[in-house]
């Protein structure tokens, strides 16, 4: 299954999203520059990596969708091509419109680098089709502005049609107040698009996806992502 | 042409003046003189320290790039070395913290990468006053931030250091910056200008007027009007110099690459006249030609600017329009402005016309050296304490607990959780631990990083103290597992013409290379920083000792939380009757005294052989090093850190609370498996390290009973829960509220 990660200017996950999916799924990945643009059909999933892309300046994502290379991602993802924004990717995504919402720089105005626990919302997406509903899974977070707000409206739906992939919780899997570290609405951690072939969200799987690391708690994520992709192949939706 | 009164104001005395004068054979000019005044400041010239850090050993088998880089090199086998260094942004903090902290990281990552190095770490170093006054608070919450902002935007991890409190750096506090590299042996790039004919580049940041005399600043004492110094200060822009770094190290794949340097203090002049010096060569530059930001900029200013994010790169000739390539790709500028010559002198033109013509030795090297003497200052000798005046105070629990809290002790956690410490997914060990580990892919091997410095050691005994901190950065890796390989130094003294100040920076410095020789760990490279000082007073001499350790096995590494219940505790090493300088004695009783306790070189040496020796045979849960607090805050960092408590009985025929609280040295607590120990005991005897089972590793509670001669003289006896709200949250509490 074949990845592309995108570097824009500043990104500095692109590696560690590189890395996981070549060297610990063991499958294809490329770097593609935001400057060249692709073909839908060249990739399976695109992983928008974190980072600071072109230095936060304006707004967080601002800038980066213009890059010739987000063409190409919208382009991808019409055709319903996995789409994976981390950090800064899923910031990127909800400055470009492909995910609702807006966010906010943390409720203390702090940088916040150490683990969280999240609940996982939905289990009905090529995402995380294998974690269990409602399972705590332990991630780390490193983000200055995941402070996620949408309207009342909009987080209603998101709720309705299960698309919150992520809230933040305690060990024991209670979403309260406490948990919350950035002052995300609803604790929400993580979002899908409509058509569930796009997530964002702030924590870092690609950190915790190793033994030598002291967590894999991420490394499901990617696995559920080839899971969905084989049993299309086989079942011979895609090819 | 400038005369003695212009050289006066640029930091130069009559004597280097009139030396001028003679190497030029004339008077200079403006431009000239504005060039020797940064290039001999003690920032550049280090003209104070130079005979004195000779005393430092420097080599070694696996040394491959000792100091006179811009950063020092280790050999870690398999084709890879660690490229590294740490070095001071303390003037600039003291009056603009935020962006005093970034451009002090900013300069450290770029010496790193202008070896030809992929940055992989970050540390940082530091000292302020005593938390509760608000004007460190600011200071703290500045430097911080200012850390974090560009370690978190380049995606280096921020994955250790220090942070101490005393009054002592109230006025001046301490920001020393480390970053660590990983290269391959033919990747290196050094800092030369050879080959006349050869272009000059300048890559990266337009030029402006922030940060001139920046160098000079940092070359002089505090006071009040240094706020004035502001705009001395330069502004940091991590966007920038992540571009930069992905560019250089594009770069450094092309033969044709002759030469990078990072432009630092003293910007341009630095930069030219320093890889011109090591190749023998000189250079001549068009200032006409160098991008700027601000329109009418004279030579004077373009030459000394600090502007950040540039660097030097110099290339065979014919190469500059490859050089150009690699740049537009990352939108930067890269712009020839000079060639490499044959007649040793850096010219500088504007537009054609010669606005500055000096040799590039005298800039570089010529600096006439300060035969500095020191003398023995009076305080050292008024030092002791006559412990039996001191009462035993009755509720042991209650000092066990007002030391967890004390802002020296309790957990950094609201500190390094402001650093991203977990991108590049190579930290193995996370900040909080005695050392950090990262992991290098590809190979099985990991490095453990850690810097160590107790400035109240130094004060009181600078010799001790300086010994002390590499003995305690060594001990820090080795309890992590690591064979500790290299020392980077950062030495921040107050002013060097004051006999006292000096003879603490020459004790520091012989401590340092008695303990760096008989540990094996040469000095790779490092920065001086005098004139931490203000009116009132100078901070404590604080030789920052940074060190790197190798694993060749990262599986095997060791941490200091007690993992499992059941497992016995032991300590490796002597107890010692020593409560001189213990963060006890400052908190409990007022007192900043006593003598810092010795390291016995040669049993330091056993203790951490055998303590290596033991997590490489997979014999031990846990270790961890004694040091501020001593031993029973010890044994509760490895509870707090487990989760977990301890239950043990110690024999003593000292006080009780010299037992507990003093800071002796060469200990080790680890915990392992009962079955285990025969096997440790063996190891131990063998190594001729002494060795004593304190107890067992117990569930939630802490209980220490310490007896002399079958009578018990001390008790202690606290929930983990309660040592862990009062550690944790301390920081946070004092610097929030």
């Amino acid at each position: 299954m074949k990845c592309a990660v995108i570097v824009f200017p500043g990104s500095n996950c692109d590696i560690d999203c590189y890395h996981v999916w070549r060297n610990v799924l063991g499958q294809p990945a490329e770097y593609v520059f935001h400057k060249d643009r692709f073909s839908p059909d060249d990739f399976d999933l695109i992983i928008l990596p974190g980072g600071f892309s072109y230095g936060d300046y304006l707004r967080v994502g601002a800038i980066a969708r213009f890059s010739p290379a987000m063409a190409s991602v919208y382009r991808a993802a019409e055709k319903g091509k996995l789409i994976l924004g981390i950090c800064n990717g899923f910031q990127i995504l909800l400055e470009s419109g492909l995910l609702p919402g807006a966010m906010m720089r943390n409720e203390d105005l702090k940088f916040h680098c150490h683990d969280v626990y999240l609940k996982v919302g939905t289990v009905d997406t090529p995402f995380t089709n294998l974690y269990r509903r409602g399972e705590v899974v332990r991630m780390p977070i490193a983000h200055g502005e995941g402070n996620y707000y949408a309207g009342r409206e909009t987080i209603e739906r998101l709720k309705a049609e299960g698309r919150i992939a992520f809230y933040y919780c305690d060990r024991n899997g209670m979403v309260t107040g406490d948990a919350n570290p950035n002052g995300s609405l609803e604790n929400i951690a993580g979002i899908l698009n409509e058509g569930k072939n796009i997530l964002g969200m702030m924590p870092h799987p690609e950190r915790c996806a190793e033994e030598i690391l002291g967590n894999t708690g991420g490394r499901k994520l990617f696995e559920s992502i080839l899971d969905y992709f084989e049993g299309r192949v086989k079942s011979g939706r895609q090819g | 042409m400038a005369g003695r009164d212009d050289a006066k104001k640029l930091g130069l005395s009559d004597y280097e003046y009139e030396e001028i004068v003679k190497t030029l054979g004339r008077e200079p000019n403006n431009v000239e003189l504005g060039m020797y005044g940064v290039m001999w400041s003690e920032h550049c010239s280090y003209k104070n320290s130079r005979p004195v850090l000779k005393r430092f050993p420097t080599e070694g088998g696996h040394v491959l790039q000792g100091p006179g880089e811009n950063a020092g090199i280790v050999d870690i086998g398999d084709n890879l070395a660690v490229v590294m260094k740490i070095e001071s942004h303390n003037h600039p903090s003291a009056v603009e913290p935020y962006q005093g902290a970034t451009t002090g990281v900013g300069g450290i990552i770029r010496d790193i990468f202008a070896m030809g190095a992929r940055p992989v770490a970050l540390l940082d170093s530091l000292r302020f006053g005593e938390p509760d006054d608000p004007r460190v608070k600011y200071l703290l919450k500045g430097v911080v931030s200012g850390i974090a902002d560009y370690g978190n935007c380049m995606g280096i991890p921020t994955v250790g250091g220090e942070v101490y409190f005393n009054e002592a750096y109230r006025d001046n506090p301490l920001v020393n910056a480390m970053c660590v590299g990983i290269i391959r042996h033919e990747e290196i790039v050094r800092g030369r200008a050879a080959g006349v004919g050869n272009s000059v580049m300048l890559v990266g940041s337009a030029t402006g007027r922030d940060g001139i005399h920046g160098a000079s600043f940092a070359s002089e004492e505090l006071s009040e009007d240094s706020t004035s110094k502001r705009p001395s200060v330069q502004v940091g822009d991590p966007f920038m110099e992540k571009l930069l770094l992905e560019a250089c190290l594009e770069l450094r794949k092309n033969r044709w690459v002759v030469g990078i340097q990072d432009l630092g203090a003293a910007g341009l002049t630095s930069a030219c006249s320093e890889t011109a010096a090591r190749a023998g060569t000189g250079i001549e530059l068009d200032v006409a030609l160098v991008p700027r930001r601000e329109e009418g900029m004279t030579p004077y200013e373009v030459m000394l600017s600090e502007s950040q994010e540039r660097m030097l790169v110099i290339v065979e000739k014919g190469h500059e329009e490859d050089v150009q390539k690699i740049f537009e790709k990352w939108d930067l500028h890269a712009v020839k402005i000079g060639t490499v010559t044959g007649d040793g002198m850096l010219r500088v033109l504007e537009s054609g016309r010669v606005a500055a013509e000096v040799p590039v030795k005298s800039l570089a090297d010529g600096a006439p050296v300060m035969k500095r003497e020191g003398r023995r200052p009076a305080y050292i000798d008024n030092t002791d304490i006559d412990y039996s005046r001191l009462e035993m105070p009755s509720n042991l629990n209650e000092v066990l607990l007002r030391l967890l809290s004390s802002p020296n002790i309790a957990s950094k956690a609201w500190v390094y959780q402001q650093y991203d410490h977990t991108v590049r997914t190579d930290t193995v060990v996370s900040p909080g631990s005695d050392a950090a580990v990262l992991r290098i892919k590809g190979t099985r091997k990991g490095i453990a990083l850690t810097t160590d410095c107790n400035g109240l050691y130094c004060y009181l005994d600078p010799y001790e103290g300086g010994k002390q901190a590499v003995a305690e950065a060594a001990r820090n890796l080795v309890v992590s597992g690591a064979r500790p390989l290299a020392v980077t130094d950062c030495l921040n003294f107050g002013t060097p013409e004051k006999p006292e100040i000096f003879y603490q920076f020459e004790k520091c410095i012989d401590g340092i290379s008695d303990a760096a020789k008989a540990l094996g760990t040469p000095v790779i490279s490092g920065n001086v920083s005098f004139y931490n000082e203000t009116k009132e007073r100078a901070v404590f001499p604080t030789p920052v000792v940074g060190m790197v350790g190798l694993l060749e096995d990262v599986e095997r590494h060791c941490t200091m939380a007690f993992k499992k219940e059941g497992d016995v505790v032991v300590l490796l090493g002597l107890n010692t009757d020593e409560l001189g300088a213990s963060e006890y004695l400052k908190q409990i009783f007022g007192i900043q005294g006593g003598r810092p306790p010795r390291v016995e070189l040669e049993r330091e040496k056993r203790v951490q052989q055998c303590c290596l020796k033991a997590i490489e045979l997979g014999l031990l849960s846990s270790a961890h090093d004694i040091s501020e607090g001593g031993l029973a805050v010890a044994l509760a960092e490895s509870c707090i850190a487990g989760g977990l408590g301890f239950k043990g009985e110690i024999h003593t025929g000292f006080r009780a609370d010299a037992l507990l609280f003093g800071e002796g040295q060469s200990r080790i607590i680890a915990s392992l498996p009962q079955k285990n120990l025969s096997t440790l005991i063996e190891l131990a005897e063998e190594l001729g390290v002494e060795i004593t089972v304190l107890g067992f590793v117990y569930p939630e509670r802490m209980d220490i009973t310490v007896k002399n001669d079958g009578s018990i003289t001390g008790r202690l006896s606290v929930s983990l829960e309660k040592m862990t709200c009062v550690w944790h949250d301390s920081i946070k509490r004092k610097v929030e509220e």
